[in-house]
C-alpha cells in the first residue's frame, strides 16, 4: 500500500504546533483527557524521544516491555539487523522509510531480520502498537 | 443459521442502498426477525423519523490470545454471546468493534465468524482492530468480513431513522489510529446526504478522541472526520481497543469506549505500557462485558447500558 507522504507532513506540522504552545499530555487519565482535545492532540513529542537517544553500535534489537532496546542503533551499510520479541504480547517491525514489514513476532516465531543496504537514518515502529518507535542509522 | 447469511444479507442490503442513492432517493431500512425490508421514500420528503430500538456492541475478543490475563478467551467470548442471546429484547443488530482475533489467522477468523453467527439478532456487523489487520493491511480480515464494504472495510447504513457509520482506523499506523484521505473523502460524501436531524452513530476500533496518545489511544486525522459531524444534533461514537469503559463529551459528540470480552488493560498512564492486566480468576468477568445501546427519539445521543459478563 503506498505511503501517504502528506500524512507524514501533517503529523510533523501537528507536532510543531503542539511544541509551540507547550502542550504536555503526561499524567493521569483526567489530565490527559482534558489536556488533549479530539484527535491531533495525539501528536505528542513522546515518539521523538527514541530518535533523540544516542545511537548504539549494535545489530541486535530486543523488544521488551513494549520498547525497542536500544531504541536507536548504528550499523554499517550491508549489515543485517535482528529484532527479537521477548514480550508475551505480539509485536511487529514496520517502516515507511525502508521497505520493511515483519510478520507478527510472537511465540516460536519471534525474530525478524532485515539488511540495510543504503546509508541513512530510518525510523520504524511496531505495527500493532505504533507508539513504539525506533531508529536505525546506517553509515557508509 | 448459515454463517454467511447475515453477511450476505448485509451485502445485498448495501447494494440496494447504493442503488437507491444513485436514484437520489432516501431509504428507510427495517430489520425484523433477520429479514431486511426497505422502503424508498419519495424524493424531497422529510427525514425518516427515528424510532425506538436497541442494538448491542461487543469488542476486543482476541481469539487466539493465550496469556495469564485470560487463559480461555473463547469461553469468555461465548459468555458474551450467551448474555446477548439472553437479553429480554432481541437487539436489532450486533456490532463487534474489532480485535476479533489476536493473530489474524484464517482459523481464528473462521472461529469468530462461526461464533458470531450464533447471535440471536437481525444482523451482525464488524470492523477490524489492529490485531486483525497487522500482517497484511487487513486482506485476510476482508476475505471473511469484507463483503459489501468499501476501501479497507468501512461502510455505512441506515436503520430506523438513524445513520450508522463504521470506520477503519487500524491500518498504516505510525503512532496513532489513522483513517487516511480516501476514507475521509468517502465519509464526507457519505454524510452529505444525511440530514442534521438524523441521529448519527459512528463505530471505530481505536478511539477518535485523544484518550491517551502516549499509548496510541487516539487517531491522528480524527479532527477532519469529527468536523464532518459537527452539524448533527446527535452524534455518538462507540469504540473498542482500550479494554475499559470511559465516556467523554465534546460538544455535540459523545464518545463511549467499550469493555472487552478478552482481558482488561491498565487505566491510561497506569504503568509503562498497555500490557494485559492479570486479575483474580473469579473477578475476571467483572472486567469484561457487553453493551446495549438504545436509541430513544428526541434524546440527545444514545442511552448505553454496560453489563458485566456472568
Amino acid at each position: 500500500m503506498p505511503l501517504p507522504f502528506s500524512r507524514r507532513a501533517h503529523l510533523a506540522m501537528a507536532t510543531a504546533t503542539l511544541a509551540a504552545v507547550g502542550l504536555t499530555a503526561c499524567g493521569g487519565p483526567t489530565h490527559a483527557a482534558s489536556a488533549a482535545s479530539a484527535a491531533t492532540g495525539g501528536a505528542h513529542a513522546h515518539g521523538e524521544t527514541a530518535a533523540a537517544a544516542p545511537a548504539v553500535a549494535t545489530s541486535a534489537v530486543t523488544i521488551d516491555n513494549f520498547s525497542f532496546t536500544p531504541p536507536a542503533i548504528r550499523v554499517k551499510a550491508g549489515t543485517t539487523v535482528t529484532w527479537t520479541n521477548k514480550d508475551e504480547e505480539p509485536h511487529s517491525v514496520v517502516s515507511s522509510e525502508e521497505p520493511m514489514h515483519s510478520h507478527t513476532l510472537a511465540g516460536t516465531s519471534n525474530t525478524f531480520t532485515h539488511t540495510f543496504a543504503k546509508p541513512g537514518t530510518y525510523h520504524y515502529n511496531c505495527g500493532i502498537h505504533p507508539f513504539m518507535h525506533g531508529t536505525v542509522e546506517v553509515t557508509a | 443459521m448459515n454463517p454467511d447469511d447475515a453477511f450476505n444479507t448485509e451485502l445485498s442490503r448495501r447494494r440496494f442502498l447504493r442503488h437507491a442513492a444513485w436514484a437520489g432517493a432516501a431509504v428507510a431500512v427495517t430489520v425484523s426477525g433477520g429479514v431486511v425490508t426497505s422502503k424508498v421514500l419519495h424524493h424531497g420528503s422529510s427525514a425518516p423519523t427515528a424510532e425506538d430500538f436497541s442494538f448491542v456492541q461487543i469488542s476486543d475478543s482476541h481469539i487466539g490470545f493465550t496469556g495469564a490475563a485470560n487463559p480461555d478467551v473463547t469461553r469468555t467470548f461465548q459468555s458474551a454471546i450467551d448474555l446477548v442471546n439472553a437479553l429480554p429484547a432481541q437487539p436489532d443488530f450486533v456490532v463487534h468493534t474489532g480485535d476479533l482475533t489476536h493473530f489474524s489467522t484464517n482459523e481464528q477468523f473462521d472461529q469468530v465468524k462461526q461464533m458470531l453467527s450464533t447471535l440471536r439478532t437481525g444482523q451482525v456487523v464488524v470492523l477490524p482492530g489492529e490485531h486483525d489487520s497487522t500482517d497484511d493491511a487487513g486482506q485476510k480480515y476482508r476475505q471473511f468480513f469484507g463483503a459489501g464494504t468499501q476501501g479497507d472495510g468501512w461502510f455505512s447504513f441506515d436503520h430506523r431513522g438513524a445513520h450508522f457509520v463504521a470506520l477503519v482506523n487500524t491500518i498504516n499506523l505510525q503512532k496513532l489510529g489513522h483513517l487516511g484521505p480516501e476514507q475521509l473523502a468517502w465519509l464526507e460524501h457519505d454524510l452529505r446526504r444525511v440530514s442534521s436531524e438524523t441521529p448519527l452513530v459512528v463505530f471505530s476500533h481505536i478511539p477518535l478522541f485523544a484518550m491517551y496518545p502516549d499509548w496510541g489511544w487516539g487517531t491522528d486525522d480524527a479532527t477532519t472526520a469529527l468536523g464532518f459531524m459537527r452539524r448533527f444534533g446527535s452524534v455518538t461514537v462507540l469504540n473498542g481497543h482500550v479494554h475499559q469503559l470511559m465516556k467523554k463529551v465534546e460538544g455535540n459528540i459523545t464518545f463511549h469506549t467499550a469493555a472487552p470480552t478478552a482481558y482488561p488493560l491498565p487505566h491510561p498512564g497506569d504503568g509503562p505500557a498497555p500490557k494485559p492486566v492479570v486479575v483474580a480468576a473469579d473477578r475476571l468477568h467483572q472486567a469484561l462485558g457487553i453493551r446495549q445501546a438504545h436509541l430513544v427519539p428526541g434524546r440527545h445521543g444514545l442511552a448505553v447500558a454496560d453489563q458485566e459478563l456472568q
